[in-house]
């Protein structure tokens, strides 16, 4: 790709862009959101046309014109969010769109055949006939490059595919790029892991406001390095230092033998005003499952739930809302926000009863007031509060959700997956923020699959297996290792 | 409020404009007819029975529903109306009481009853409504006899057609319906709930909101605009007829409803757009029949114009989107 530029209205978002990839390798491309990085790869993938520029495949200058067009030169898009039908199976999934026919009949036995090829080569196993919708995240993803590779994609461009996975189905996607590798394809890997980037990467590019800062070879890009590249200043400390919790603090949430089969099966735990207590464990464990219960998202079958000592009955969430509780949802765009409303009626939407005047009447005025403050307090990048929360980038769309949440007196922020695809700077403001909801007396639950982060942000780690605490340990003790392995049920 | 107004009076910009210019051109082609305070009260009145039912629609299209018992339940509203002016001992203003109360508390009912299974166990709107068109239809030949139920008491052909300030009565109706339900729909909870729920109704759920009872209030809403053009239609004709609100009826109002730029999708849409929809449909029947166009042609003619009207409302959308 040479000399890439981008505009949309009002926005310049790729400045004279170029990047090239050789076969067996894996580029990195790296950058905070909004960086351009995925207006680059639309253009690759056909999605997007660039106003100016070139790409040109093993030396020919290439018309890139639909994704039907970048689908035949051999490009082959794996999306953050899967483009799978949840109803159709793995094995009609992956044909999709390019269907073998017989005649005018769909060629069932041509469409497993040609998956099986794309399976062994990989040397993976995938239950092709189960739908799309009962199968894991891994799985799902499996779905994705299994679908890529059949249409003998060399150019495989991967964004932000282990946000989703957890440490060892990541090993096990790495162990698959290494092959893809072998078998000649060039793979662009976009990531916000930095941890990730000596593990899989061999050259790294960095795009900041749309242009390319540096592209170096992986070994002699430090993460410090990239880090500073990204933002154009260092961030030293990844993790605000969290103050110890005393002993005798007061107890604000106690979970007491919450029960949820299959997914919770009987979960006792207590967070101290002032204490973060992070779910650390594999997808599947049970753990968003767990703060659903809490929050009323879904109904507990048993147990007791108690904020600041006094119990509370949870039939639906705004019974949870109604008693401190935030919930602060892994899915910003299924479960947080109402996309087509603006971030002034995002904000207000948990906490509407604040807002009605004596004539049951919505007060704007007042609306408007606290979404001024809100995007004020959270330097949340919007042009105004009337913006569409469509219009805009993952993490300022996660700041309009913790905005929501902050417009009422909750006690007890739940807080899943908080900064799932968002990147390092609006990473470091949430921990930020999370360290101001402590100090003003707040309790967290935070349940994460980003190791670092449950390490760097929990007072206490408690780790999930099949919807129980299998293990506890205090931010002193704690390793890496020791939270894999219970997690995995290795330690056992 | 006022930026509230001033956002609905912009979305509706473009119907407005197009409104204007073809009334322009038309009132040439229909030699002056057109333009005159006797046809227009006329068409307002033509267009008041859809319009109402219409905006009942908009706040269950909003929240990605449908409602297709609305015209069965005009008939059978109207014919329980008839039956309880016959049959209770009331007079005067308490006799179109609770007459009125009755045919309202059977619209309620009707939209309860569609919401039930659409609440709790999330069965498609389509099919509840649908049933329940069906249901009510039967109902209101069984409580008539298949026959119009006449109304004996001349106070409701008073009424149904009367005049104020020479506006027709259907009229003030249509302005009352309108304007509660605007203010509703764009300056309550409610209305924003409403909003939310056909916007992302899992995120609304996990905001707090009660959606089981906001999409419940939207289906009886719906019903009780149904069982008001109930009564009008009874009153004006003092009967109440099992034929009644059952032809077009159901289509004409979702036709105004997303010709007013309501969108079938869930999420947006206004009452205003609505009126203005149902406003359009109404003077294009206006002026065919005022230049003599064939009535078969009519029917494809407001089909053709049904389909512009959409289209050019998603061409601004895009375009507004884009800046």
């Amino acid at each position: 790709m040479h000399g890439i530029g981008k505009s949309f209205p009002g926005v310049r978002a790729l400045w004279d862009v170029s990047l090239s990839l050789y076969p067996g390798e894996v580029l990195a491309l790296v950058g905070e959101n909004g960086a351009g990085k995925s207006t680059l790869m639309k253009i690759l993938a056909g999605a997007l046309r660039a106003d100016s520029g070139t790409i040109s495949i093993d030396g020919t200058d290439v018309s890139i014109a639909s994704p039907r067009d970048a689908e035949s030169r051999g490009i082959g898009m794996i999306y953050q969010e899967f483009n799978l039908v949840p109803q159709l199976t793995a094995l009609q999934n992956i044909v999709l769109g390019n269907e073998p026919v017989r005649g005018a009949f769909l060629d069932e036995r041509g469409a497993r055949e040609r998956a099986r090829a794309v399976l062994e080569e990989l040397g993976i196993q995938l239950p092709l006939d189960r739908t799309a919708a009962h199968l894991s995240v891994a799985q799902q993803q499996l779905i994705e490059i299994v679908k890529a590779l059949s249409k003998h994609a060399r150019i495989i461009v991967m964004d932000e595919p282990t946000a989703a996975l957890t440490e060892r189905e990541i090993d096990a996607l790495f162990a698959l790029i290494a092959q893809l590798k072998a078998g000649g394809a060039g793979i662009i890997y976009i990531s916000h892991r930095m941890e990730e980037l000596p593990r899989v990467a061999d050259r790294i590019t960095v795009l900041r406001d749309g242009a390319v800062v540096e592209t170096r070879p992986a070994a002699q890009f430090p993460p410090g390095d990239v880090i500073r590249a990204m933002v154009g200043r260092p961030l030293d400390a990844h993790f605000p230092a969290l103050d110890p919790v005393a002993a005798d603090t007061s107890v604000v949430l106690d979970v007491r033998d919450l029960v949820r089969a299959p997914a919770v099966n009987g979960v006792s735990f207590a967070v101290r005003a002032g204490e973060i207590v992070g779910l650390a464990g594999l997808i599947g464990a049970g753990r968003t499952e767990i703060v659903r219960a809490i929050a009323g998202a879904d109904v507990p079958e048993s147990g007791v739930i108690a904020i600041d000592g006094t119990q509370i009955r949870i039939h639906a969430p705004h019974d949870g809302i109604a008693a401190g509780i935030a919930f602060i949802t892994e899915d910003r765009k299924r479960q947080g926000l109402v996309l087509g409303m603006t971030v002034r009626e995002n904000m207000t939407l948990a906490h509407l009863a604040q807002f009605v005047n004596r004539d049951h009447l919505i007060s704007r005025r007042r609306e408007e007031e606290s979404a001024r403050r809100m995007i004020d307090e959270l330097r949340v990048r919007t042009p105004s509060p009337e913006q569409l929360v469509r219009n805009l980038s993952g993490g300022t769309q996660q700041k309009v959700v913790l905005a929501k949440w902050l417009l009422g007196k909750a006690r007890v922020f739940l807080f899943d997956e908080p900064t799932r695809g968002i990147d390092i700077g609006a990473k470091a403001e949430i921990y930020g923020l999370m360290k101001t909801l402590l100090e003003g007396g707040a309790a967290i639950v935070m349940v994460s699959s980003e190791l670092p982060e449950v390490l760097g942000m929990s007072h206490r780690i408690l780790v999930i297996r099949g919807g129980r605490i299998v293990a506890e340990f205090s931010r002193e003790a704690v390793t890496p290792d020791a939270v894999i392995a219970a997690a995995a049920g290795a330690a056992a | 409020m006022n930026a509230v107004l001033k956002n609905v009076w912009l979305r509706n910009a473009v119907l407005v404009v197009i409104v204007a210019i073809a009334m322009a051109i038309v009132n040439g082609l229909a030699h002056g007819e057109f333009l005159t305070r006797q046809n227009i009260f006329t068409v307002l009145e033509q267009i008041s029975y859809n319009c109402i039912l219409g905006v009942g629609q908009t706040f269950v299209i909003i929240t990605a529903g449908i409602d297709l018992s609305i015209g069965s339940l005009v008939a059978v509203s109207g014919v329980v109306m008839a039956q309880v002016a016959n049959h209770v001992g009331f007079t005067g203003v308490g006799l179109v009481v609770v007459t009125l109360l009755a045919g309202l508390a059977v619209g309620a009912l009707a939209g309860w009853v569609n919401a039930l299974p659409v609440v709790k166990l999330n069965l498609p709107p389509f099919i509840t409504t649908f049933a329940m068109l069906e249901v009510t239809l039967g109902l209101s030949y069984i409580f008539s006899g298949g026959q119009p139920v006449a109304v004996n008491n001349a106070i409701f052909s008073n009424i149904g057609t009367g005049a104020v300030f020479g506006l027709p009565v259907q009229v003030i109706w249509m302005v009352v319906v309108v304007a509660i339900a605007s203010v509703l729909l764009m300056g309550t909870r409610f209305g924003r709930y409403v909003f939310a729920i056909g916007g992302n109704e899992e995120a609304a759920r996990l905001a707090g909101v009660a959606t089981g009872r906001v999409k419940t209030l939207v289906y009886v809403i719906s019903g009780m605009c149904a069982a008001i053009v109930g009564f009008m239609y009874m009153a004006r004709f003092s009967s109440g007829s099992p034929d009644t609100g059952t032809h077009d009826e159901l289509l004409e109002a979702i036709a105004a409803v997303v010709v007013g730029g309501t969108s079938l999708m869930g999420g947006q849409g206004s009452i205003l757009g609505t009126f203005f929809g149902a406003l359009l449909i109404g003077l294009l029947y206006n002026v065919m029949n005022l230049t003599h166009v064939d009535s078969y042609l009519q029917k494809v003619v407001l089909g053709v114009v049904i389909l512009l009207a959409v289209v050019l409302d998603e061409l601004r959308k895009r375009y507004l989107a884009r800046n």
